[in-house]
């Protein structure tokens, strides 16, 4: 009934090796993109914005960042924090040092260099694996914390060692800072979670892509068939960290305004980004998506239900949003240990047979 | 049944009609975390406070007050969420109580027209009035609390301090880094020796801390501590038999909820205060008549006259006279956000309001101006018995040393300025 193939025929390699091959699905994606940056612009206030939409979007793509390591080339890793702090400590160096620059090549900037940073805590990864590089990325997450605590440098002196973000414009329309319009603010992100997500994809499913999962699967093996794990793991490391860079800066520039690395990039924005990936499926792009919706929307709408509508006390409810969460993120995984993504391919091929499922 | 009905009715009355004129005060608490020991009481000596003005004034002015409680966690994310959904609600004033979300609100609430009132924490160079329009941090700032401390070692070492070593264990956040840079520039002035000691949120580990201090030894330490870190810093000093009474917490490290669980080890421990602890006041039993005694108590209802649910209804007794004072010089009773600042600039609370409102000598008399946002300076030292698990102020009003602060304040204030391009207002 829904998602029928029938008479969609790729007569090229192109059109058989395309993103979507299926049409339905393909028009499904351009209507999304077309609903994102077409009409959700105009309706967008305030409270949808910063509440919930710019949340949704940085963390998706830094969701995307760890499914690159983690997921496609399987190297765990809980430094994202760190990572993420590396992003943000690093645009606000840009944005002060050069207050002309268009805050976009900032951006850009900050995921470089968080680039770089990743490379550097990949290289123990040559070496190491599993449940031991995880805790050679912990020591990643406690030293860039740390760091960027210690040296006055990072955060210019300021006498609390917050990081305050200045105005800063994108083709003379604001997009930090107090004043800025709600609209700016989500078209900003989503311009860059589209080209993360854009780029993730095309990277994962060519040649890079390739050799990372042949990593994943067995080390030795992708060795032995040529793939060098040296280029492959840092280039993995590299790929992600620009993604949580990116994230990273835009989490503090364009969401927060204002962040102190402690509170905002802590051990615990490691796990949650991990927990995204897990929850929303490994290796998969959709998965980052859905898992970051999952983990940031649900909150705040059990929140909204629990309180706004039901006039809950506030800790009542908070404490009900830990136990509703958590008791949804083990169902799920019973479930479904695949993730959201896994449970999404299945109602795909029921959808795909229906109504005539023999 | 019948009563069910008539609340239904009246819900479906109220929600029916939005236009009804009220004072929206959100209240941002937090009652979960590590943070909630402290939390609890101040969101409960805030929504007392509001609820008895309301059961027993009917509101300010013939106004109601509409409290808004929204839980932060301490979280600036959640923070955030909380500004965001409140904010459109005619939010008059906000009082996050967390130097974290209050530097995250300063440029939001300024852009938006909305004060913030910071009472004894957030930036402390939001003094100056002169460049920060929309906010307020009196009765009294940390660098006020760092120079009252050191003042009050200096009065009990006989007014020479040089050479001596002075310990800060602070909160790793831009809450406990505040008062490093006055601490600073007094040990220039005085010649103490000053060492800085971290503790990483949420500060439950603090051995290494400690054992440091075990080893150096010094004459007294200073905490700026908040949530479960001071119990454990209290209990980590009672274990290395540091002297109590040469341990002063800022007024955010000394309540009940910080003491108790060090049970006797915890005596003589020193806090700063910002208002009275105890019950021993006429709207103590007006709280009783008009909320404990109806059942109207915020929470559990088990804090009342603890130090920190005092803090709270010293908060909302300062909120609610500036709103009495924004209707005062408005001439209109259903206030907006933009007359709130008005009656908060023009605020001026005096001996004989605080008598009146059930609440002689509380806290300190002081009064707002267009540069002056950061109100009198003034704090006290309240000690701790574990006998009586009583605080007791053992000083009077002690005044900070404005020769260092005015300055300090006035180069932050001006950096700020310049990186936000802000024009000096008050000239």
């Amino acid at each position: 009934m829904f998602y029928r193939e029938a008479g969609d025929f790729s007569t090229t390699y192109q059109a058989d090796a395309q993103t979507f091959p299926i049409k339905y699905e393909r028009w499904g994606y351009y209507a999304i993109l077309a609903v994102a940056f077409g009409v959700v612009p105009f309706f967008i206030n305030d409270y949808w914005a910063n509440a919930v939409m710019i949340p949704f979007l940085i963390y998706a793509i830094a969701a995307l960042g760890l499914n690159i390591l983690t997921g496609y080339c399987g190297q765990v890793s809980l430094g994202t924090g760190g990572f993420m702090a590396v992003g943000a400590y690093a645009v606000y160096k840009l944005m002060t040092s050069f207050p002309e620059v268009n805050i976009a090549f900032h951006v850009l900037g900050a995921g470089l260099v968080t680039a770089g940073v990743g490379v550097l805590f990949g290289l123990p990864s040559l070496r190491i694996k599993g449940f031991y590089l995880a805790v050679a990325t912990l020591a990643a997450q406690f030293f860039l914390v740390w760091l960027f605590n210690k040296v006055p440098w990072f955060y210019n002196y300021s006498a609390s060692g917050q990081i305050t973000a200045p105005e800063r414009t994108v083709f003379g329309v604001v997009v930090t800072g107090p004043n800025t319009d709600a609209a700016a603010k989500y078209l900003f992100c989503l311009v860059f979670v589209f080209l993360c997500a854009w780029l993730a994809r095309n990277l994962t499913r060519g040649s890079f892509g390739r050799k990372w999962m042949a990593i994943r699967d067995m080390d030795i093996a992708a060795e032995i068939i040529g793939v060098y794990p040296l280029a492959a793991k840092l280039s993995a490391f590299a790929v992600s960290s620009f993604f949580i860079g990116v994230s990273g800066a835009l989490f503090f520039s364009v969401y927060l305004g204002a962040v102190e690395v402690t509170e905002a990039f802590g051990i615990q924005k490691s796990f949650l980004v991990l927990f995204m990936i897990i929850i929303g499926g490994l290796g998969s792009i959709f998965g980052s998506f859905a898992g970051a919706a999952f983990l940031v929307l649900m909150p705040v709408l059990l929140k909204n239900i629990l309180v706004g509508q039901l006039g809950w006390p506030t800790d009542l409810a908070t404490h009900f949003e830990f136990m509703i969460v958590g008791a949804l993120i083990v169902t799920f995984l019973i479930l479904e240990p695949h993730g959201l993504a896994q449970l999404w391919r299945v109602t795909k091929e029921k959808l795909r047979l229906w109504p005539f499922p023999h | 049944m019948k009563l069910k009905l008539a609340t239904l009715a009246l819900g479906a009355v109220m929600a029916a009609a939005p236009a009804l004129a009220d004072l929206v005060i959100p209240s941002l608490s937090y009652r979960t975390g590590p943070y909630a020991p402290n939390g609890i009481p101040v969101a409960d000596g805030f929504a007392d406070y509001l609820t008895l003005l309301n059961e027993r004034d009917g509101g300010i002015g013939g106004v109601p007050i509409r409290m808004i409680e929204c839980e932060t966690g301490y979280n600036t994310e959640k923070g955030v969420e909380c500004y965001e959904s409140t904010k459109g609600e005619g939010s008059l004033v906000y009082s996050p109580l967390s130097t974290g979300i209050t530097y995250q609100l300063i440029p939001k609430a300024s852009a938006d027209g909305i004060p913030v009132h910071s009472m004894g924490y957030g930036r402390t160079s939001a003094a100056n009035g002169k460049v920060f329009e929309w906010v307020f941090n009196h009765p009294a700032t940390y660098w006020d609390g760092a120079s009252i401390a050191i003042k009050h070692i200096m009065e009990q070492e006989g007014g020479d301090i040089s050479g001596k070593k002075i310990a800060l264990v602070y909160h790793n956040s831009a809450y406990g880094k505040e008062p490093i840079r006055t601490l600073e520039e007094l040990a220039k002035k005085h010649g103490y020796e000053l060492t800085l000691l971290p503790v990483d949120h949420p500060g439950q580990e603090q051995k290494s801390q400690w054992l440091q201090i075990r080893r150096e030894r010094p004459d007294y330490v200073l905490m700026w501590g908040w949530g479960v870190m001071n119990q454990v810093a209290i209990q980590e000093a009672a274990n290395i038999r540091f002297p109590m009474d040469h341990f002063i917490g800022v007024w955010w490290s000394g309540s009940e909820n910080d003491t108790l669980p060090a049970g006797a080890g915890a005596d003589g421990y020193k806090a700063l205060a910002l208002a009275n602890p105890g019950t021993n006041y006429p709207l103590f039993d007006e709280l009783k008549t008009y909320v404990y005694d109806k059942g109207l108590s915020a929470g559990a209802g088990d804090q009342h006259g603890y130090v920190l649910y005092n803090r709270g209804v010293y908060q909302a007794m300062l909120t609610t006279e500036a709103v009495r004072k924004a209707q005062e010089i408005h001439g209109v009773a259903d206030i907006t956000p933009a007359m709130m600042r008005d009656g908060l600039e023009a605020l001026e609370i005096t001996e004989e309001r605080m008598a009146e409102l059930g609440l002689p000598e509380f806290g300190p008399a002081f009064s707002l101006s267009c540069e002056n946002h950061g109100g009198s300076g003034l704090a006290k030292i309240q000690q701790w018995d574990a006998g009586s698990k009583t605080w007791s102020v053992v000083t009077d009003w002690i005044a900070s040393d404005r020769s260092i602060i005015d300055p300090l304040i006035a180069e932050d204030s001006q950096a700020y300025a310049a990186e936000n391009g802000i024009e000096e207002r008050c000239n």
